[in-house]
C-alpha cells in the first residue's frame, strides 16, 4: 500500500539530492483545435524518472496537454501545435511538424482512461507493440512479454492463461495489462491519462503503488482529477485552469504552500 | 380545431391498424412467394415425366446433366449449382481484396470531404441496372480477355464464365466495400488509439487491429455480397452463355440456375408443363442456397462484437 506521509519524506530526500535532470521541456507551448486556443503559452519541465502530475478542473486542458507529448492530436484534422516540447537528451522537438509522430510514439507511450487492451490475447496484447517494431524471435518476445507482465505486477495472476481473451480479465488487471503492453517496449516517457477513474479503490491502490514503482525506470507524466492521488504518488505537480498552467512546483510545496490564490482556492475544494 | 380525447383516440388505432396491414401484407408476400416456390417444387417432383416422387428427387441430386426440355430429360441439378458457384467465385476473387482495400481506404486513410465525395458515387454505382453491366461483359470484357487470350495461344469462348464473374464481382464492390466500411467504424476509436500509442502506423493499425476486431462484419459482408453473386440474373443471363455443365474451366460456357429460369421463363413452353415446372425446382434450390448463406450472414453480424 501506498503511506504518503512516507513518501512524501522519501521525495524531500530525493529532490533536496539534486539528481534530477531535465527529460522533457514544454517551451512556450500553444495548441488549437481549429480557431480554439485550447492551450496558452505553457511552460515547464518534467523531470527524468520522476513522476509528474497534472491537475486541474474539467476542460482545464490538462488531457489536450497530456495527448500533445504523444502526437495524438495529429489523428483528428483541425489540431495545430505551436511552440516547443524538447525531449532530452537528443534536444528533438516533438511538436515540430517535421518530426515524425510515429517515432515519437516509439519514445513515448501512453496508458489511458478507460483500460483499452486489444480484443487478442493476453500475450498478444503485451507483444503487440514488440511485434510492430518488427520483433519476431519467439524467445525474446517470450521474456519480454513476461518481463512487462512482472513489471506491471499482473505475472502472477495471468502467467497460467496467457492466452485467455484480454477480455476475460477484470476492469484493474486490463488496465494493468494495458500498463504491460505500454512498458513491454520499454519507452523513456510513459503518460497516464486519469488511468484510475474506471476503477475501483483496490485496483486504484495497486495501479498507484505500479506508478510509483515504475519511476525507477521512466519518466512518468499523469493526468488527474484526483488531487489525493496527485499528493500520494507524484513529485511535482503542474495546476492548470482555462488552458492555461497557473503553477507547477514540486508536489509537497503546491499541496502545503502554494504560491497563487487560485491553485490555494482548487486544493482546498473551494471550487472544481 | 380541437379533437375530443375519443375521436383522438380512434385516430391513433386507426393508424395504428393501417400500418399493421401494411407490414402484414410485405410479410405475407414473402410467405406467398415461399408458397408458390414450394407448391410448384413439389408439382415437379411428383410429375411424370421425371418418374415421380421420389424417383425424380434422386435423380436430381444423382444425375450429372441438366435437360429437361430436352426430348432425353436429364435433371441432376448439379451443373447449375456447378455454374452459380463457379460465377460467384469468380467474383468473389475479385471482390474480396478490392473490398478490404476500398474500405480500409475510406475508413483509416481518406479524409472526411474524400469519404464523403466518395461515398455517394459508390452508390451511384449501385443504382446502374444489372443489364448494363451484363452488355459490359459480353461487348467490352469478353473481346479484351478474348485478345489476351488469343496472344498466350488460349482459345476463349464467346460465352463464357470468368468476364460475367469479373463484372459482377467489380458490381457488387460498393455494397460489400460500404458493409466492410460500415463494420470498421463500428470498431471502438479507443482501440485504434490504443495502437497509434504503441507507435504503429496506419497500416498496421487497420490490418492488426481494425480488421480483427472486425471479422465478424466482414464476413457478414462477404457472405451477403457472395449470396447476391448467386441470385445474380442479367449478368450471367447475357454474357454466361446457356450450357449446364460441370466443369471448373472459367473460360467454357456455363449456365447458372438464374440464367436457366431466365432461359425457361422467356421460352414458349405449355404453361404446367414438366420443363416449366423445372423452374421452380431449381429456383427453390436457389432460395435455400441463398437463405441459408444470408442466415449465417446475419448470425456472424449480430454476434459481431469482437471485442
Amino acid at each position: 500500500m501506498v503511506n504518503p506521509a512516507k513518501m512524501l519524506e522519501e521525495r524531500k530526500v530525493e529532490q533536496q539530492s539534486g539528481t534530477t535532470k531535465v527529460k522533457i521541456e514544454v517551451k512556450n507551448f500553444n495548441f488549437y483545435y481549429g480557431n480554439y486556443h485550447a492551450l496558452k503559452d505553457i511552460n515547464f519541465p518534467i523531470y527524468d524518472k520522476r513522476v509528474t502530475a497534472i491537475i486541474g478542473p474539467s476542460g482545464c486542458g490538462k488531457t489536450t496537454l497530456l495527448r500533445a507529448f504523444n502526437r495524438m492530436h495529429d489523428l483528428y484534422p483541425g489540431a495545430r501545435y505551436e511552440g516547443e516540447i524538447i525531449m532530452h537528451p537528443d534536444g528533438a522537438n516533438l511538436v515540430d511538424r517535421k518530426t515524425d509522430p510515429l517515432k515519437v510514439r516509439m519514445r513515448i507511450g501512453m496508458v489511458f482512461q478507460k483500460p483499452n487492451p486489444f480484443p487478442k490475447s493476453v500475450y498478444e496484447n503485451v507483444a503487440y507493440g514488440l511485434k510492430i517494431r518488427g520483433i519476431k524471435n519467439k524467445r525474446f518476445l517470450d521474456e519480454a512479454v513476461e518481463r512487462a507482465l512482472k513489471g506491471a505486477a499482473l505475472w502472477e495472476e495471468v502467467k497460467d492463461r496467457l492466452n485467455a481473451n484480454a477480455y476475460s480479465l477484470s476492469g484493474g488487471q486490463q488496465q494493468r495489462l494495458c500498463i504491460a503492453r505500454a512498458i513491454a517496449v520499454e519507452p523513456e516517457v510513459l503518460l497516464f491519462d486519469e488511468p484510475t477513474s474506471a476503477l475501483d479503490p483496490i485496483s486504484t491502490a495497486k495501479i498507484e503503488d505500479l506508478i510509483v514503482e515504475l519511476k525507477q525506470r521512466v519518466t512518468i507524466v499523469i493526468v488527474t482529477h484526483n488531487m489525493q492521488q496527485a499528493a500520494r504518488i507524484s513529485d511535482y505537480t503542474a495546476f492548470m485552469y482555462l488552458g492555461e498552467l497557473v503553477e507547477f512546483g514540486p508536489t509537497e510545496k503546491i499541496f502545503t504552500k502554494p504560491e497563487k490564490k487560485l491553485t490555494e482556492d482548487y486544493i482546498t475544494g473551494r471550487f472544481g | 380545431m380541437t379533437l375530443s380525447i375519443g375521436a383522438k383516440k380512434a385516430i391513433d388505432l386507426g393508424i395504428f391498424l393501417f400500418l399493421l396491414l401494411m407490414g402484414a401484407v410485405s410479410v405475407a408476400v414473402t410467405f406467398a412467394i415461399v408458397w408458390v416456390l414450394l407448391v410448384d417444387t413439389l408439382r415437379f417432383f411428383t410429375h411424370p415425366d421425371g418418374g415421380g416422387f421420389p424417383t425424380s428427387l434422386i435423380r436430381f441430386f444423382t444425375e450429372t446433366q441438366w435437360t429437361p426440355t430436352f426430348y432425353n430429360k436429364q435433371i441432376g441439378i448439379w451443373p447449375l449449382i456447378n455454374g452459380t458457384f463457379l460465377i460467384a467465385i469468380i467474383s468473389m476473387l475479385v471482390a474480396v481484396p478490392l473490398g478490404i482495400l476500398v474500405a480500409v481506404y475510406l475508413s483509416e486513410y481518406a479524409s472526411w470531404k474524400v469519404r464523403e465525395t466518395v461515398k455517394p458515387w459508390l452508390d451511384f454505382l449501385e443504382a446502374v441496372p444489372t443489364v448494363v453491366y451484363g452488355y459490359f461483359a459480353l461487348l467490352f470484357v469478353t473481346p479484351l480477355f478474348q485478345k489476351v487470350f488469343e496472344s498466350l495461344g488460349i482459345y476463349m469462348e464467346g460465352m463464357n464464365a470468368l468476364s460475367p464473374g469479373i463484372v459482377i464481382g467489380v458490381m457488387i464492390l460498393p455494397y460489400t466495400a460500404s458493409m466492410i466500411e460500415d463494420a470498421f467504424k463500428g470498431v471502438p476509436q479507443y482501440l485504434r488509439e490504443a495502437s497509434y500509442s504503441l507507435g504503429a502506423s496506419k497500416l498496421r493499425t487497420a490490418l492488426l487491429v481494425v480488421l480483427p476486431a472486425a471479422k465478424s462484419g466482414v464476413l457478414s459482408a462477404y457472405l451477403l455480397g457472395f449470396s447476391r453473386a448467386i441470385g445474380e440474373t442479367m449478368v450471367v443471363a447475357v454474357a454466361a452463355g446457356m450450357y449446364p455443365q460441370l466443369t471448373a474451366n472459367p473460360l467454357q460456357p456455363i449456365q447458372t440456375i438464374t440464367g436457366y429460369i431466365v432461359q425457361v421463363a422467356l421460352g414458349d413452353l405449355p404453361f404446367n408443363s414438366f420443363e416449366y415446372l423445372s423452374i421452380f425446382a431449381a429456383g427453390f434450390m436457389l432460395f435455400v442456397i441463398t437463405l441459408v448463406l444470408n442466415s449465417i450472414a446475419v448470425y456472424l453480424k449480430s454476434r459481431a462484437v469482437g471485442y
